[in-house]
């Protein structure tokens, strides 16, 4: 089959590969008819996520049809021809962790688990596509994907909706409303969302649909600034203003009641001697993540508030605001998005109407393209928002 | 190391050695017949303070280490006497010869105590734990199927059950050799504790118990391994070991994570980066993150 895989920072290429076989018994194979290019890939591209190796498949988000099914998995839970949406973070649904609906927390299925102590002091789950750090396993970005936990993770869809309207319930719409759901959000919550990106538009919708009064959202790109503001949304360009002043001029000089970064760790920064100086660090491996939408947030959330993390971070940061988050009462709440918890609840906003996955979509192009669509997502090119491949 | 006498006779010698020139560096190098100039004195005084670092070692630690430190000692002396005899103004020449000659012969013992001592064996404790979400005599009657083992214990190739109540243990151990031996159910209380010990001629002497715990709160069963072995080649064998990824700790650790794994979800959980199971760990570089090939998983998975 073809896959698009990594080869070394910076250049990805589909390239054939094996199909995929059963290695457990509770393992399918989907046949895979849409998929995506995460933002979250661009930090495996350029390679600040360690442990990747040469030939490794890309692809986190996809959905597609089962073709094979594992003998430990009854046919009440999943068969061939079923068409599902495969979620992001590989869970086993029997340890603690998947209880408490914690599944990007799974502790059985990181092969690589040890490993992955070492960096972050206790294992994560397991997820497609993603380093061999989070398990090395085979990612979505191909013809066909082999699926473990079978009859735990895939989403049927049992509707006539199109690909493009459920294929993001594998990861970025339910981050997106992760990052919203962990704000709480009560009537008359002003939400600032950093980072315009796909994630950072399904956290502003989500903020809206759980009540959000007023939602902000900070970049720089003008087109992802005018998806936010098409949408309805208060924007801010960063290198144009003063991010601080803006929020208070916003907010009555309260500050934003809840703040989501949806950057992550690739974060850049208006001033050029700030970014300079973390690109340093970065370089001499003396910080391996840049934080400013991070460090913005907690600075501008008003005394009490909640500042929630989507954004992906890998390692250390430098500068955490310590002093800001302790004096003035502020909860920090985080996580890889445990999609199992919400794919259900928004398979009905979805159907509902309530949310359009598909707005944020401008680019759909056959799996050969591929790394046409790394490149310009990742340099922000032709007003790259989503790539969808078409395998 | 238990107490061993040689060691402990060579720590009293070395606190002998090292008073005397300390107290009376003058008298010490009119003694060894190399005069009492203030160099001589200097010298006898750094002598002295070498001896009462090895004393303190080896009265101390009685580690191989120290025996070494007195090796080294041995040979630094050697040399200094040999360029006094060499360089000698004749009084005294006698005094002189006769201390290196002393010094040759306990350079001998030393030599032969630091390489006996450090050849000795070590016992090694290890301990892991997990938590386990399923109730305690569950968890227990997997493990007490001996024969399981093998399935999640990276090292352990083979555990047969004898008709005699004995098993048979075969495991691969560092740089490619086998090891096997039998072992006994020393304490068996179902849903709490099992505790066993190889018997006779075992090419590794080792014991080890398991104990099951309800976790609080109904968190499942706490699982608490503490293995006990005998390791061949002493510190320097398991430092070695270490460098080559095997780190007894580390390997009992992911040992029990899938232990867990098979108690919680049925099997080892494998991906296509570590399709062994089992030897993960082993596979860095791992097979990259896509389908293996027909062949790779006859070879990988089933074995």
């Amino acid at each position: 089959m073809k896959a698009n895989c990594w080869i070394r920072p910076n250049h990805v290429e589909v390239r054939d590969v094996p199909d995929p076989a059963m290695l457990n018994s509770r393992d399918a194979i989907v046949k895979i008819t849409s998929t995506a290019i995460c933002g979250s890939d661009l930090h495996l591209l350029d390679g600040y996520v360690p442990t990747m190796q040469k030939g490794d498949i890309m692809g986190h988000e996809f959905m597609g049809e089962v073709v094979e099914v594992g003998k430990g998995v009854s046919r009440d839970q999943l068969r061939v021809g079923d068409r599902v949406v495969v979620p992001f973070p590989i869970a086993c649904g029997a340890c603690a962790a998947c209880q408490a609906e914690l599944y990007s927390c799974c502790e059985n299925t990181n092969p690589n688990a040890g490993l992955a102590e070492k960096f972050f002091g206790h294992p994560v789950a397991g997820i497609f596509g993603y380093s061999h750090l989070t398990g090395g396993f085979a990612g979505g970005q191909a013809q066909y994907a082999r699926v473990p936990f079978a009859d735990v993770n895939p989403l049927k869809i049992e509707s006539d909706l199109r690909d493009e309207q459920v294929l993001f319930l594998s990861d970025i719409l339910p981050t997106g409303y992760m990052g919203a759901d962990m704000c709480d959000i009560t009537a008359g919550d002003v939400v600032a969302v950093w980072g315009a990106g796909p994630v950072g538009q399904f956290a502003m919708d989500s903020a809206q649909v759980l009540g959000a009064e007023k939602v902000i959202a900070i970049d720089k790109e003008p087109y992802r600034l005018e998806m936010a503001a098409r949408a309805g949304y208060l924007t801010i360009d960063f290198e144009q203003t003063d991010v601080r002043s803006a929020l208070l001029e916003l907010t009555g000089g309260r500050g934003p009641d809840k703040c989501i970064d949806a950057v992550g760790l690739e974060a850049t920064h208006g001033s050029m001697p700030i970014m300079a100086y973390d690109r340093a660090k970065q370089a001499t491996r003396m910080e391996s993540d840049r934080p400013y939408a991070l460090r913005q947030a907690i600075m501008s959330c008003r005394s009490g508030g909640i500042v929630s993390v989507i954004g992906v971070y890998g390692g250390l940061v430098d500068k955490f605001p310590a002093g800001a988050f302790m004096n003035r009462a502020l909860t920090l709440r985080t996580g890889q998005c445990h999609v199992q918890r919400y794919m259900k609840p928004l398979l009905e906003h979805i159907e509902r109407g309530e949310i359009d996955p598909t707005r944020i979509i401008t680019h759909t192009l056959p799996l050969e393209q591929a790394p046409h669509g790394y490149d310009i997502f990742k340099h922000k090119q032709d007003g790259c928002e989503k790539v969808v491949l078409k395998p | 190391m238990a107490d061993d006498k040689l060691t402990r006779g060579l720590g009293w010698l070395s606190l002998g050695l090292g008073i005397s020139p300390l107290l009376a560096p003058g008298q010490f190098g009119k003694a060894i017949g190399v005069g009492d100039a203030p160099r001589h004195r200097a010298t006898a005084v750094a002598v002295g303070g070498q001896e009462l670092a090895a004393a303190a070692g080896l009265l101390g630690q009685q580690s191989p280490v120290w025996l070494w430190y007195r090796v080294g000692g041995d040979l630094l002396h050697i040399g200094m006497l040999s360029r006094a005899l060499k360089n000698h103004d004749g009084r005294g020449l006698e005094r002189t010869g006769t201390a290196l000659a002393a010094v040759l012969g306990i350079t001998g013992v030393d030599v032969y105590a630091a390489v006996t001592r450090s050849r000795r064996k070590v016992e090694m404790d290890t301990t892991a734990t997990t938590t386990v979400t399923r109730p305690a005599r569950e968890v227990y009657d997997i493990w007490r199927e001996l024969e399981n083992l093998p399935s999640f214990m990276a090292h352990l190739d083979e555990v047969r059950t004898n008709a005699n109540g004995r098993s048979h243990w075969r495991a691969s151990a560092p740089f490619g050799r086998t090891v096997e031996w039998d072992a006994e159910i020393t304490e068996d209380v179902p849903g709490e504790r099992i505790a066993w010990r190889s018997v006779g001629g075992a090419d590794i002497d080792n014991e080890g118990h398991i104990r099951f715990e309800p976790a609080p709160g109904g968190r499942g069963t706490e699982v608490h391994v503490t293995l006990r072995y005998t390791m061949p080649g002493g510190k320097l064998g398991q430092a070695v070991a270490r460098y080559f990824g095997e780190d007894p700790h580390q390997q009992l650790d992911d040992d029990l994570r899938r232990f867990k794994q098979v108690a919680e979800t049925g099997e080892v959980v494998r991906s296509e980066g570590a399709p062994g199971g089992k030897r993960a760990r082993q596979e860095f570089p791992q097979h990259p993150a896509q389908p293996l090939t027909r062949g790779e998983i006859s070879q990988e998975v089933q074995s």
